[in-house]
């Protein structure tokens, strides 16, 4: 059975990306970003998870002002990275992982989450930025990804609660998955940004940090909360921090925060990162689960001879 | 037809690309979008107001754009990732398309960053009504779902 082991939370600006990009990494103002990663990067490759789902949004790469997808999940074998308009980021093609994510869309849209299924589709650098801080700048990237891409740029996103609950529906998927693949699941975007309007370079490290709080130990907190909240709180583009829930939601209630990171500014954004691991399951949840799955069994045997002598 | 107001539109500084502006907008939005071709960004620059024919655009929407009024572009509905397209292909990046929108030097935009960036006391409402942090992001606040669930 496949399971889902972590989730982790990261920012995605893009001029983290050029940074990498234009090899300036060690620059002191880029030095103190991306050493708030290096742990996260050692936690990683220790971790090597089978297959990674990273939740993040478009902007205006893949999708247009034509078709804006609420929940878009990206079911291909590969990705390529988008040209932003400075020509495609030197990361490598991201491979999909196809048959896990047919069994997501399949097992979520009969949850009731309504979710495209695109089968082709360039990524930027929503995607690619996250991959970079986790797995720095490797030749291949060391697993597949199924990409799952959010509409947070027209107004109204789904709400905090909506992707909550469409991670719990992944998880049910992931776990009803017959291999044995650990999956970690990335929520990304954030923390507080505005880069429109006069208001723009607004910063709110305090709700950054209750944002942060919540999310790790009492997320039906920020389940709640509307879409004006976040907006005037954390800035016009601080919603983005709505796609943190469908990683939170996609875990088990009491996780473990193994990491935190934060900083202001990378460029016009607060930097958030946290990573939360899920409790290895003890035998007595895994037997609680046996025994489920026997009584799933022998109803499904019962029915069966039902319809047989039907 | 007014603009129909909503809550959002009491954040000061910020214009909420929603469904009505997306509307408005659309043709904005697919001009930037065009400039992700290069022969494109070319056949612009060659003849701004010539190309801009090509969209559907009203008056003051091409007087934006011409101008380069960036504020003036999200007013009438072009989104951020879509007129920074116009930005780079002017070369400029996201931050400094911010520091223009914001009035102020691209140094004073930079050192601003540097300090911690634009505090949100006395940027959170224009009509003096909202003041308080939100309460749900707040760590130690109790509140309960269910009323909350009736204010969302």
């Amino acid at each position: 059975m496949a399971r889902i082991i972590a989730g982790v939370a990261s920012s995605h600006v893009p001029a983290i990306g050029a940074a990498i990009d234009n090899h300036q990494t060690e620059e002191p103002y880029w030095q103190r970003v991306f050493s708030g990663f290096e742990k996260s990067k050692e936690w990683m490759a220790k971790t090597k998870p089978d297959v990674c789902i990273v939740v993040y949004n478009d902007h205006a790469s893949a999708f247009s002002v034509e078709i804006v997808p609420t929940f878009a999940l990206g079911c291909a074998a590969e990705f390529p990275p988008a040209d932003e308009g400075w020509g495609p980021r030197p990361v490598p093609v991201v491979k999909g992982h196809p048959v896990l994510a047919a069994h997501i869309a399949q097992s979520v849209i009969l949850d009731e989450f309504d979710l495209t299924v695109v089968n082709k589709m360039e990524v930027d650098h929503g995607l690619t930025v996250p991959m970079n801080l986790l797995f720095g700048s490797p030749q291949q990237w060391p697993c597949p990804v199924i990409p799952l891409a959010v509409n947070v740029v027209l107004y109204p996103p789904p709400t905090g609660h909506r992707c909550f609950m469409l991670g719990r529906a992944i998880r049910k998927a992931v776990e009803s998955y017959p291999e044995d693949l650990r999956v970690v699941v990335f929520g990304t975007g954030g923390m507080s940004h505005q880069i429109s309007g006069p208001r723009a370079g607004l910063i709110n490290s305090k709700f950054d940090k209750a944002f942060l709080d919540n999310l790790s130990k009492d997320p039906n907190k920020l389940m709640r909360l509307p879409h004006v909240e976040y907006m005037r709180e954390a800035g016009a583009e601080g919603i983005e921090m709505v796609m943190w829930l469908v990683m939170r939601g996609a875990l088990d209630d009491k996780v473990d925060e193994v990491y935190r990171f934060y900083t202001v500014p990378a460029s016009n954004t607060a930097v958030g990162h946290i990573i939360l691991a899920n409790r290895s399951r003890g035998a007595k949840a895994a037997a609680k689960r046996k025994a489920a799955a026997g009584k799933h069994k022998r109803a499904a045997a019962r029915a069966k001879v039902h319809r047989v002598r039907g | 037809m007014a603009r129909e107001q909503h809550d959002y539109d009491d954040i000061p500084g910020t214009f909420v690309f929603d469904q009505e502006r997306s509307r408005q907008g659309f043709g904005i939005n697919m001009f930037c979008m065009s400039l992700m071709k290069d022969e494109n960004r070319k056949a612009f620059k060659a003849n701004e107001a010539e190309y801009l024919k090509k969209f559907n655009l009203t008056p003051e929407q091409t007087e934006a754009i011409l101008k380069r009024e960036y504020n003036r572009m999200l007013e009438l509905g072009g989104n951020i990732y879509f007129t920074a397209k116009l930005g780079a292909t002017d070369g400029h990046s996201f931050r400094h398309l911010a520091a223009e929108m914001t009035g102020a030097s691209q140094d004073d935009y930079a050192n601003m960053m540097l300090a911690g960036g634009r505090s949100v006391e006395g940027n959170r409402s224009k009509s003096g009504k909202v003041g308080k942090a939100a309460k749900a992001a707040k760590p130690k606040a109790k509140t309960r779902s269910k009323s909350r669930s009736k204010r969302g």
